[in-house]
């Protein structure tokens, strides 16, 4: 067998992946304004980027809604794993079933189902609609990540602990939540991230009182090249990085 | 003592949840049901009397060849992906577990990263004087430069580009629960490369081409801003269809009933899934 | 007339820089049921593989009635592998899995489904032909996995550590199971296990392998009986080791002194010379455990007693320390019989009922290996 088959085209593949990104970092740095030729190193991009205050309020109003939206969806998440793991319940199946559903159904089937409600009850389109929606979908991942890291970990632990004397809830605060937290973090920081990249859902969801970055920067590059967007992706590549290495890190110092 | 205590907390919790899914996902999702029996009314949006026009006008031909079209491209890209993704996933359960998990963690890296920057970037290679233009006039292999953007060939790349991942990981994952034990036993009974891989490989992982399948198919039809940044005017999503009926035509009844026939076609795709993992003895769906 | 079926010859096989398997030698015999006994890590799945020919030698032949088959793959091979987990294909039935490799045959579909059904029945699993291997269990399984190797009437079946996933009782039933199988098949069997009792009470001859090399080669009367060497003695069975020296050899006897008392022994097959020191072995069933007044025997005192149904085993601590293992049946004329902890006793041994081996340079307890 060749060895150097396989790993020669995970490279290629690994290669094709990256090299759009790279491009884009590469020429976030371009003082060219045509976009597509190098003119030599500058961070004017980045200046006329954070000199623009819609923009800079996007970028807040999109931080806010991620912050919000994690942390809702979180909480709901983890509540609803240690339900699923723990108690026995009419309509389990359906409710595990329903999460799967709406984690595999395209975005803008349920952005459209959610327009639909919020017109139908009269709700004025913006952070709160905003992020009712991003809830909704990033909380089966929350649920699926809790979930796997509690069926990762001994059935007897909480037995164990309710047999030395500790209660219910003494149980849950000293044992499953500590067990848990890594799932939380990531699971947070999974949803923050989600919800900081959506644009299917908040196309349809979001209202002009509350502009967020990913629709800005969609009707940027819609039509030309935005040389702005070169810096902006950068940004934003550069903060999921860090986001996503936190999680790893959280993950995986846990399992030791 | 303890039940007691139990109780309110499992009540409220239930509460919270089974009230978050029928309010956000079930009564949205009833409501696009009715919205698609409904009639288009410039004033509110819908109207009496209900009826299945909106059904019927899914097969007018300007939409139909609209929808076979995105369905063609969707379906052009799943084959890509899984072209790609089935001997990548074989490769990458096949290496050393250290660096397996640095492989696997560049490839989510991208599904962490703005999906819209990244199907702005390849308009920069693919633009009429983008990068590849250039480095193919500059090797003298062209004189004029090729139109890459506004094709469908761009709007099946930046789907492939962006879907990519999502075929993996499923297929990486099946390849991963595959036995090596299996494949000796299949060449032990007398199976050469090419029958262990039909009668062995290919039903084992099953299970991972149809996630991977549905996981690239159903977005494939629906991501509306892939088409609209590479795709010009002509090569249009089921996605933008529904779009711009909601957004921008105003006719509701249509886009819901568009928006119906993704469901649809979720629901066979997960009913195959399911199927296919009983047939292993997998019971509960991988959530 | 025995003949050989297949034979290794000075087969090789390294990772790394780890050597597993160090130019081995073995003929096997056609019809033998033949175990590779040793502890993990010996090489004996390794071999298995070799056989099999999942794994490529790096140096050596394997023949197969002749005929060189060192490097036709597996598929190519007239031989058939019982796996340790089984590996039965879980996306088809019972019927599927042990019609595939006749498949592979392209054989006709009717005389596939009559070999399958004569082979089913063999196991007694007639009934489960249209179950799929999740419905079944451990013990069904792995019939399922011993009918699917041998509808292909293979020359040779490769067992490794096939029983190794089955509870105790189920064990012991399959291991009867098997040797009934092989009998009435009259398929050559090779057997991996690193169950001692398994690889005694099933084979024809066994082989003991200590990191890739061949200890010992007997039927298990000898293996057991007459061990080659330590390590086999203590591999096998239960074992008392006795230091002796030799202090006077004629031409068919041999004086030893063992802890003092002198013991006048039949020479062994071994050159010896006067004043050579040598092991003294005796299985715990050949111990004798006599009234601290008796006028022979090494004192001591019971330090344990364990009974188990028709044996009492009980461990004595001679004077200067030496553990002693006894096994006695119970004696039908006194039942009261049993011990005392720290009751004195006296230990010694029937004439003859011993076995000598030379002592080993590096003779060290640690060496000592139980059930790994």
């Amino acid at each position: 067998m060749k060895h150097w088959l396989p790993r020669a085209y995970l490279t290629t593949v690994y290669a094709l992946l990256y090299l759009p990104i790279l491009v884009l970092v590469v020429f976030s740095f371009n003082s060219s304004r045509t976009g597509y030729r190098w003119g030599g190193l500058s961070l004017q991009w980045y200046e006329s980027l954070f000199s623009n205050h819609a923009m800079v309020q996007a970028m807040w109003n999109s931080l806010w809604l991620a912050l919000a939206a994690a942390t809702v969806s979180t909480i709901i998440g983890a509540l609803t794993a240690l339900a699923l793991h723990r108690y026995r319940f009419r309509g389990k199946r359906v409710l595990r079933g329903m999460l799967f559903v709406v984690m595999m159904s395209p975005e803008i089937v349920l952005a459209i189902s959610l327009l639909a409600l919020f017109l139908l009850v009269g709700l004025q389109l913006g952070f709160v609609s905003l992020l009712l929606a991003h809830v909704t979908f990033c909380l089966p991942f929350v649920v699926i990540t809790v979930m796997a890291r509690l069926s990762g970990f001994d059935e007897s632990l909480p037995e164990a602990a309710r047999d030395l004397g500790a209660s219910d809830f003494t149980m849950t605060r000293t044992v499953l939540i500590p067990v848990i937290m890594p799932a939380l973090l990531a699971g947070w920081l999974l949803g923050f991230t989600l919800s900081l990249d959506d644009v299917v859902v908040s196309t349809f969801v979001s209202g002009p009182s509350y502009e967020i970055l990913p629709l800005r920067i969609y009707s940027m590059v819609r039509v030309g090249l935005k040389p702005e967007v070169n810096a902006l992706g950068t940004l934003l590549l550069v903060f999921s990085l860090t986001m996503l290495i936190l999680s790893q890190w959280i993950l995986t110092r846990s399992k030791r | 003592m303890h039940r007691v205590l139990q109780q309110p907390f499992k009540t409220a919790v239930l509460l919270l949840v089974w009230g978050w899914l029928l309010l956000l996902v079930l009564t949205p999702n009833l409501l696009v049901v009715g919205a698609s029996l409904m009639t288009r009314d410039a004033g509110s949006f819908l109207a009496l009397p209900l009826n299945l026009d909106s059904y019927r006008r899914l097969l007018d031909p300007l939409y139909l060849e609209v929808f076979l079209h995105s369905l063609y491209m969707a379906g052009v890209t799943t084959v890509f992906c899984l072209l790609i993704g089935y001997p990548f996933a074989w490769a990458l359960s096949r290496i050393g577990k250290q660096r397996q998990t640095l492989l696997i963690f560049l490839l989510i890296v991208p599904f962490w990263t703005n999906s819209l920057v990244r199907t702005y970037a390849l308009k920069l290679l693919l633009a009429t004087n983008g990068l590849i233009n250039n480095a193919l006039m500059g090797l003298g292999l062209i004189d004029e430069p090729l139109q890459l953007l506004y094709t469908e060939g761009a709007v099946i790349i930046g789907l492939v580009y962006l879907l990519l991942p999502f075929m993996i990981l499923p297929l990486y994952s099946v390849f991963e629960d595959l036995r090596r034990e299996l494949l000796m036993a299949s060449h032990d009974l007398g199976a050469g490369k090419l029958a262990t891989f039909m009668h062995v490989i290919v039903p084992l992982t099953l299970p991972g081409v149809l996630a991977g399948v549905m996981l690239v198919l159903l977005p494939a039809m629906g991501l509306f801003f892939v088409a609209d940044i590479l795709g010009g005017s002509r090569n249009l999503l089921v996605g933008n269809v529904i779009k711009n009926q909601f957004l921008d035509a105003r006719d509701w009844p249509f886009g819901a009933a568009a928006s119906i026939l993704l469901t649809v076609a979720m629901a066979v795709l997960l009913f195959a899934h399911r199927l296919s993992r009983r047939r292993l003895g997998d019971e509960e769906p991988a959530t | 007339m025995k003949q050989t079926l297949l034979s290794l010859r000075g087969v090789s096989k390294v990772f790394g820089d780890r050597t597993v398997l160090d130019a081995l030698d073995l003929d096997i015999d056609d019809g033998e049921f033949i175990t590779l006994l040793g502890p993990s890590g010996c090489g004996k799945t390794t071999l298995l593989r070799l056989m099999a020919g999942f794994e490529q030698a790096d140096g050596g032949q394997i023949l197969l009635a002749g005929k060189d088959i060192s490097h036709a793959p597996p598929e190519h091979r007239p031989l058939n592998t019982v796996f340790q987990h089984y590996a039965l294909f879980p996306h088809m039935t019972v019927f599927d899995n042990v019609a595939y490799g006749l498949k592979m045959e392209k054989r006709p579909q009717q005389e596939i489904r009559e070999r399958v059904e004569e082979a089913l029945a063999m196991v007694q699993l007639g009934d489960y032909a249209r179950r799929k291997p999740h419905q079944l269990s451990g013990g069904q399984q792995q019939r399922v996995a011993i009918a699917r190797a041998v509808v292909k009437r293979p020359r040779l079946l490769l067992l490794d550590e096939p029983l190794s996933a089955l509870d105790f009782k189920l064990r012991r039933t399959m291991q009867v199971e098997l040797k009934r199988l092989q009998r009435e098949l009259g398929i050559t069997f090779v057997f991996v296990t690193h169950d001692q009792e398994e690889a005694l009470s099933m084979s024809d001859r066994v082989v003991v392998l200590k990191e890739g090399v061949i200890q010992q080669l007997g039927t298990p009367r000898e293996i057991y009986e007459r061990p080659a060497n330590l390590f086999t003695a203590r591999f096998v069975g239960e074992t008392n080791l006795f230091p002796g020296r030799l202090e006077r050899v004629t031409d068919t006897s041999i004086t030893v002194d063992v802890f003092g008392v002198h013991r006048t022994l039949r020479k062994p097959d071994f050159p010896v010379l006067e004043g050579q020191d040598v092991n003294v072995l005796l299985r715990p069933e050949d111990i004798r455990v006599l009234e601290p007044d008796a006028d022979h025997g090494l004192p001591g005192k019971v330090v344990e007693r364990n009974y188990k149904g028709s044996t009492l085993d009980s461990v004595i601590h001679l004077n200067d320390g030496t553990e002693v293992l006894a096994s006695e049946f119970f004696d039908e004329d006194d039942p009261t019989f049993d011990y005392r902890l720290g009751e004195p006793v006296r230990v010694s041994w029937v004439d003859g009922w011993e076995w000598l081996l030379p002592s080993e340079p590096h003779d060290s307890a640690s060496e000592r290996l139980i059930d790994a």
